[in-house]
Parts: C-alpha cells; sequence; structure tokens
C-alpha cells in the first residue's frame, strides 16, 4: 500500500472521489493540506473573501450540477463563519463536505489560538460531523462524508482535522478501498409495494387531483418522471418554491408555485383538491399556511426519502418512503400495469382551474417614471427565451425572489437557485460564481436586491480574478422591501430600519474591481437594454435597475388562514 | 402521555450530544435518560423518558431514527408485548435515633429495598423499581424519616417477551 501522509490523504481521497473544485479560504490549522493542493493536478482551488462566500459558493456548485460540492476553511473563525451557508445547505437539502481545521488534538479542549469547538457549533446545521482523532480516520470519513452527503435526504457534512493529524513527517498507509458502508445509515430507496398500488387506485380514483412537486424533484432528478405522470393522467402540476424548475412552466399543466406568495391558480387548485400527490415536499409552513385549515378535502399520497418529513405538519393519508426518481418509476410501472387513464371527470376539473386562472393574479399596471420590479424579471425571461438562453438564475431574499418565483418561467431542473428553507440573504452571488465555474459556458444570471447583495458583495474579486460573465441584476429600491411591506400592512408605516441610505453607487462599486456595471432608471428601452447585456455573453455585468420602493408582492397569504385566504392586489387593476 | 424511548446508538464521540441536541433543538423534553455500552462495546444503548401527545412521540422516533449514528430506535409500550422499565434509587436518610432506625429498616424490608451503607446518624438505601414504585417508596421514607439526598438513576427499559433489539 502507498505511504502517505495525513494532508497528502486528504488531497488524495478527494481526487479520487472526482472533485475537481474546492472553494475555500486557508488559515493556520489548515497549512499542510494547502500545501499539498498547490501540487495537485487534479483540483482547482478557488480563493473565496470570506468562508460564507466560499461554502455557499461550493452550494451553487452542486445546485447546479447535482454533484457533491466542496470546501475546505481553517479552524476557529474559519469554521463559524460558515456556519449559515451550512445551515443554508441544510435548509435545501444540499450536498455539501466541508473540511476543517481543528488545534492539535493535545491541545483541543485548553482554548487555544483559533480554537473552537466545530463538531458542536455546526451540529444543528449538518447532516453529518466527523472528528478525525487520529491521521488513520482522514481517508474514510472523508468518504463517510461524501456517501452521507449524497445519498437519502442530501445535506451537509463536516469533516474536522486538527492540525497535528495532518502532519507531514507522520506517512501511513493510503487505503483506496472505495467503498463505505455505515450500519446505522442505511436510506429508504425503493417505495413499499403496497403503499404505491394504493396510491395509484387513489390517483386513478381521484376527480380534483393536484400533483405537488418540491425540493425533492429537483435534487432526485425526477423530473422526467414527474412529467411523464402529470402528462398521462392530465394533472395539474404545482410546486413549491424549492420545487421551481421541476416542471417546465411553459407547460399548459403547470400552475406555478403555490403558498404565501404563490399564485392564486395554485392556491384555488390545492384548496379544493380531492387529492394531493405530493413528492419531494415537506409541507413547509410558508407552502401550507395554518395547517388544521390545509386543504380540507384532500387525501394527501406523500412520497419523500425522509420518513421524518411525512406526517410532520400534514398528516399523509398514504406515506411512502423512498427517492422520489424510484418511486415515480415504480409508480409509472404500476400505472403500465392497471392502464391507467386519466380520470372521467378531470375535464370538469380543469374548467374550474382555468376559472382560477382567470383571475390573472400576476397582472400589474405601469407606472409612470419609474420601473416595476415586477416588469424586470418579466422582461428578463422573455429576453433570454426570445434570445434562446437558458439560464442559471440565482437569488438571494426578499421581494426580488418572490418576482422571481412568480414571473420567471424555467424549463429545466437546476436552473433555479435559492435559499428556500433557511432564507438567507447572501446566497445569491456567491452560488452564481459557483454555478458559473461549474458551468462555464452557460449563462448564469444573479438577481438580487440592493440589500441582499451587500451581504456578500466582497467575492466581486473572485468575478474580476477569474473573469466570469456572471450578470447581476438589482432591483434597487433603496429598502429593504419584504420587512417595508410587511410596516406598510401590519405596522401603521412605521418603516423602522428599512431604509437602506448609505448605498453605494453600485456601478462604481464594481467598477472599483474593473468590472462594468450599467444603471437603468427607465423602462422605455427596457428588452433592449437587457438583451445587449445577455448577449455579451463573455463579461460580468451588473445592472442597478432603480425600481419602485412602493410595489408589495402579491398574492399574499394572511396568516394563521388557509391557502385561499389571500389578498390579492386589486388595486394594480 | 409518558413514553419510554429505547435507542441503540455507535459508541463514539459526539454520538449522545446528537441525541440530547436533538430533543432541545425541537423543544421535546427529557424527563430521564440513562446511557452505557453494550456488551458490543461499540454500541450504546440509551432509555430516555418523555411526555407528550402520540404524534409527538412518532416524529420523535423518527427524528432519532434520522440521526446517522443512531442505529435502531423503539418506543416500548407502543410494542405489542409491551416493555419493563426500571429505575433505581438510592437515599440517604437521617437515622438520630433507634427509633426511627427501626422504622427505616422495617420499611426497607416491606420494600425490599436494601440498605447498603450504614452509620449512627445516616442510613444509606438502595431500592429498585418502576418510576411510579420508586416514587411511593421515596415518598414514605420521607414520611418515617428526613431524607437528605436521593440520587435516581433514570428509566431502564427493556421489551417483554420474544421481542428484543438485535444490532
Amino acid at each position: 500500500m502507498e505511504k502517505l501522509n495525513g494532508a497528502q490523504q486528504v488531497v488524495r481521497v478527494l481526487e479520487d472521489l472526482g472533485v475537481t473544485r474546492i472553494f475555500g479560504y486557508p488559515g493556520a490549522a489548515v497549512t499542510d493540506i494547502y500545501d499539498e493542493l498547490y501540487d495537485s493536478k487534479k483540483i482547482v482551488h478557488t480563493l473565496a473573501r470570506h468562508e460564507q462566500g466560499a461554502v455557499h459558493m461550493a452550494d451553487g456548485y452542486a445546485r447546479s450540477t447535482g454533484k457533491v460540492g466542496v470546501s475546505i476553511v481553517t479552524s476557529g473563525p474559519g469554521a463559524t463563519n460558515t456556519v449559515t451557508a451550512l445551515a443554508t445547505a441544510y435548509g435545501d437539502s444540499i450536498p455539501l463536505v466541508l473540511i476543517t481545521g481543528q488545534v492539535s488534538t493535545d491541545l483541543i479542549g485548553t482554548d487555544a489560538f483559533q480554537e473552537v469547538d466545530t463538531m458542536g457549533v455546526t451540529r444543528p446545521v449538518v447532516k453529518y460531523s466527523f472528528l478525525c482523532k487520529k491521521p488513520e480516520d482522514i481517508a474514510i470519513n472523508i468518504r463517510k462524508a461524501f456517501y452521507i452527503a449524497s445519498t437519502g435526504r442530501k445535506g451537509p457534512v463536516v469533516v474536522d482535522i486538527p492540525k497535528n493529524c495532518q502532519n507531514r513527517a507522520y506517512l501511513f498507509d493510503y487505503d483506496n478501498k472505495s467503498d463505505v458502508h455505515i450500519r446505522s445509515y442505511n436510506p429508504t430507496i425503493f417505495g413499499h409495494k403496497g403503499q404505491i398500488k394504493r396510491a395509484v387506485t387513489e390517483l386513478l380514483k381521484a376527480k380534483q387531483p393536484v400533483m405537488l412537486i418540491g425540493g425533492g424533484v429537483v435534487q432526485g432528478e425526477a423530473s422526467a418522471e414527474v412529467l411523464q405522470i402529470a402528462k398521462s393522467l392530465n394533472l395539474p402540476v404545482v410546486s413549491t418554491l424549492m420545487g421551481i424548475s421541476g416542471y417546465p412552466a411553459s407547460d399548459p399543466q403547470y400552475l406555478g408555485m403555490l403558498g404565501m406568495h404563490g399564485l392564486y391558480e395554485a392556491n384555488e387548485t390545492m384548496h379544493n383538491s380531492d387529492l394531493i400527490f405530493a413528492v419531494g415536499t415537506r409541507f413547509a409552513d410558508r407552502a401550507t399556511n395554518k395547517v388544521s385549515k390545509f386543504c380540507p378535502n384532500a387525501t394527501i399520497i406523500h412520497i419523500d426519502v425522509d420518513p421524518a418529513s411525512i406526517s410532520k405538519t400534514v398528516t399523509a393519508n398514504i406515506p411512502i418512503v423512498g427517492d422520489a426518481k424510484t418511486v415515480l418509476t415504480q409508480i409509472l410501472t404500476e400505472l403500465k400495469e392497471v392502464d391507467g387513464k386519466p380520470n372521467a371527470d378531470i375535464n370538469l376539473w380543469w374548467d374550474k382551474i382555468n376559472v382560477f386562472k382567470q383571475k390573472h393574479c400576476l397582472d400589474f399596471r405601469k407606472k409612470d417614471g419609474i420601473i416595476r420590479p415586477q416588469e424586470v424579471i418579466q422582461t428578463l425571461s422573455k429576453v433570454c427565451h426570445e434570445l434562446g438562453i437558458n439560464p442559471y438564475v440565482t437569488t438571494d431574499v426578499g421581494q426580488h425572489q418572490m418576482f422571481t418565483a412568480q414571473y420567471f418561467k424555467f424549463e429545466q431542473p437546476r436552473h433555479f437557485i435559492t435559499s428556500g428553507g433557511l432564507g438567507t440573504m447572501g446566497l445569491g452571488f456567491p452560488a452564481a460564481i459557483g454555478a458559473q465555474f461549474a458551468n462555464p459556458h452557460d449563462c448564469v444570471i444573479c438577481i438580487s436586491g440592493d440589500g441582499s447583495f451587500q451581504m456578500n458583495m466582497q467575492e466581486l474579486a473572485i468575478v474580476k480574478k477569474y473573469k466570469l460573465p456572471v450578470k447581476v441584476f438589482i432591483l434597487d429600491n433603496s429598502v429593504l422591501g419584504m420587512v417595508r411591506q410587511f410596516q406598510t400592512v401590519f405596522y401603521h408605516e412605521r418603516y423602522s430600519a428599512t431604509n437602506l441610505d448609505g448605498n453605494p453607487n453600485f456601478v462604481k462599486l464594481v467598477e472599483a474591481y474593473d468590472l462594468k456595471g450599467i444603471q437603468i432608471t427607465d423602462d422605455a428601452n427596457l428588452e433592449e437594454d437587457f438583451k445587449k447585456i445577455l448577449l455579451d455573453k463573455d463579461n460580468f455585468t451588473l445592472v442597478d435597475v432603480i425600481t419602485d420602493t412602493n410595489t408589495k408582492v402579491m398574492p399574499w397569504l394572511r396568516a394563521n388562514g388557509s391557502m385561499v385566504d389571500m389578498m390579492l392586489n386589486d388595486e394594480e387593476k | 402521555m409518558r413514553h419510554v424511548i429505547s435507542i441503540l446508538i455507535e459508541n463514539e464521540a459526539g454520538a449522545l450530544s446528537r441525541v440530547v441536541g436533538l430533543f432541545s433543538q425541537r423543544g421535546y423534553n427529557i424527563d430521564s435518560l440513562t446511557v452505557a455500552p453494550t456488551d458490543d462495546p461499540t454500541l450504546s444503548r440509551c432509555t430516555i423518558l418523555t411526555t407528550g401527545e402520540k404524534d409527538e412521540a412518532e416524529q420523535i422516533t423518527k427524528q432519532l431514527h434520522k440521526l446517522v449514528c443512531v442505529f435502531r430506535v423503539s418506543a416500548l409500550f407502543e410494542e405489542a408485548e409491551g416493555g419493563i422499565e426500571r429505575e433505581m434509587v438510592l437515599v440517604k436518610v437521617n437515622t438520630p435515633n433507634r427509633n426511627v432506625r427501626d422504622e427505616v429498616k422495617g420499611l426497607a424490608d416491606i420494600f425490599s429495598a436494601k440498605i447498603i451503607d450504614v452509620n449512627a446518624e445516616i442510613f444509606t438505601l438502595e431500592y429498585v423499581g418502576t418510576s411510579s414504585e420508586t416514587d411511593n417508596f421515596i415518598q414514605t421514607l420521607c414520611k418515617l424519616a428526613e431524607v437528605v439526598e436521593v440520587v435516581r438513576s433514570g428509566v431502564l427499559g427493556i421489551a417483554k417477551g420474544t421481542h428484543y433489539m438485535k444490532p
């Protein structure tokens, strides 16, 4: 067997696992590993400007490809800076492996320089974590970390490696055995046969069914199967925020996003359904509104790889634990076997749904002299479509995120990248960088707000250094729009701490990095302007679009109501 | 409702903190917790006593099972044949005079408790029973003598009959 030291084993095992890109930030506790990375022919390291940025980049890389994102940081502050990014990945079940340096084993527990209990600090926000107490643990723990991160309900895994375990002087056998077995960890993949038969019977019986897709469809690569089932039974399809891009938006059976800022037709269809066929969703509070009032007449079939997500909030009538793609394939087989056809009454259901659609809940009125944020997203989506560009779109969190979810038409899975679970402002820009590294020939757009963008704008340096052609669109309304809209409606327009006075001139800001920035204040040539920007395929552009401060995201579910207790933007029409 | 949950976990650093962390993270109560390695030293057996609604207990078992370090989980009294629980208590009582000493000795006999340490002023007793039997023992003892210290082990549980938790 080959003899390697601990630091060499870190790099070698990553290479053997097929890792080609790492996002990180060095420090005292990982210098040995960085020294080995210096010679690696297979792994390219990207130096972020903040550890949170590094892990968000790995996150964007993972979300856009389905591969495990890898990041490496030092002990203490290096590790604590990643906590938000880990929690973001955990919230949306994204496969990541984070390697953290740790003080030497003899110093652990002595409050040493840059010592923090990384396992303890990160425990609630990771799927699992390892502390390598001896060098011999390193390779096997990293292999286990990849296995855990990328199977079952995916998620981030931390591997903490003390400095002395990386010791260059200590050589030991490198075990290149690639199979990993963890006796206490066996995710269920196949759905229970009896449950699948029951589900198919209910599906065929339902007069007013609806298919609800969540992030599990995107992360579980189950889009093709979803489309096949929806087509064969003529089912309407509704998506959660995380499910967006899991079903082609241009398909007439697609009704869009449900929930707090969901579309009128999506929420009404859910509420009036007699069967919900839910795949890879956890019925989160933003999706369901008050659980006790949720879809009163619906039988619920719930497919999820995580048994703890089933009947956690909404009780499932037919629970099926398993991998989304595998279970849907089983359902397709069963449908074929029983020669399943759309229910005879499905057209009556579609008649009702088409009435819901007549509400045109996303219509808005243009205002003179000021750009409406909806207009920006709608135009951007339209221009992309016309140019035949199928961009990866990342967002931050707030009004711009909801407008993107509502107005942008996503046709392919993994093309919408957003923080749904944790709601992390600051994910969008570094995630766009990660997605651009993973997809160098594709268009990557970051849609952000003037508040969110400032949370991780230090990563502009990466764009400069690697000449990444990311396009950033800032919906710049000079306020924290989402909080402000709460204040407008529920706090008598008392705008406490939502004014972003002191914003930089974003154009000059990016110019300081020798990057191109433009400001748009007038919607007269929005389409032409956007076309020009998107056709400049090789260059970064930041587009600072000055938008209306008073526009609210609508529809808007009333708290503690059902899914149809919606405020609509009637003033707009 | 009272639930006794048995868990088999990997005997490794951080495993117990994940179990405990899960309870605090999700707002569940731990009324008692016992843990020790099993005959297989790579595994630890843990018994947790908790209170909550039935669906809450179900959610706890699911969440526990989801932990990578957790091998087996079962809610003892939801098993077909039910479960057996035991708790040990060590009690120190003041025994200032002969009268009290006799009373305490007599009570120990009735309860089949043992007097495991004796000196002129203080007796130390050991009692094993279910939680409610243990409660009863302590309460009765309190009426006869001045109890100065009580240490309870927390509940240990095992399934009845042919059921057993295999690794």
